[in-house]
């Protein structure tokens, strides 16, 4: 089950290595993202997901908001 | 949409997937840096004054007043030992009795915007709604600076 986390998490798993991933759009990437995160939108991630992501490593997902 | 990119990594054999909920209009909105197209463009945290004077509820407004009057400002934003904002003075409530304490004499619940606003769109509302300053602050209320009308004017004419 995926482990929801804050800010301050986010931060942590980045400095133990871990993917973080934009699901946006790829012009919403481009126009604003956090730094070093990949795009890999949600109509990707299937066909996409194992040939650009480690499966050893944490990842961190990520879209706007709560929506 | 990050939970579902969540669920489906864990069934692709992914075995440690977290989901950052609050997303990127948190860490935005913490003021945090971003890299993009937009990230060339000034926003409202980039051009707001880090030094701005803070008082807090208790200190006596005629203290305040003497301070902040040797360093040229006209307002002085009201926080905790937080930084969490509670309200803000600007020139009128400066000049109000000396022995009043801050809190008797803030404008308290200021109007605020976040630093990732693009400061183009923040100065033409600073300047149809005639606001000197504003607080910028973070999600969780935290004081980032002070953006000054003239200051987000400025930097706005020079990006066109």
């Amino acid at each position: 089950m995926p482990t929801e986390i804050d800010r301050s998490e986010v931060q942590k798993l980045i400095d133990r290595g871990a993917h973080v991933v934009e699901v946006l759009p790829l012009d919403e990437y481009e126009e604003d993202h956090l730094p070093g995160a990949l795009s890999l939108p949600l109509s990707r991630i299937e066909t996409e997901a194992v040939r650009i992501l480690d499966r050893t490593r944490p990842v961190i997902v990520y879209c706007w908001d709560t929506a | 949409m990050s939970p579902r990119a969540a669920w489906r990594l864990e069934s692709l054999g992914f075995s440690e997937v977290y989901d950052y909920v609050a997303g990127k209009l948190d860490w935005m909105a913490a003021g945090l840096r971003t890299e993009g197209t937009n990230a060339a463009h000034p926003r409202a945290g980039d051009v707001a004054r880090k030094d701005v004077p803070l008082a807090r509820l208790e200190d006596r407004l005629g203290d305040v007043r003497d301070r902040v009057s040797h360093g040229g400002w006209d307002a002085v934003v009201v926080t905790n030992s937080e930084r969490v904002v509670f309200g803000l003075l600007r020139s009128k409530e400066l000049a109000k009795d000396a022995e009043l304490t801050i809190e008797q004499a803030m404008r308290p619940a200021p109007s605020t915007f976040r630093p990732y606003r693009a400061i183009k769109e923040i100065a033409e509302h600073m300047t149809t709604h005639m606001v000197d300053n504003s607080p910028i602050t973070t999600s969780d209320g935290r004081l980032v600076g002070l953006l000054l009308r003239k200051d987000a004017v400025r930097v706005a004419g020079e990006q066109e």
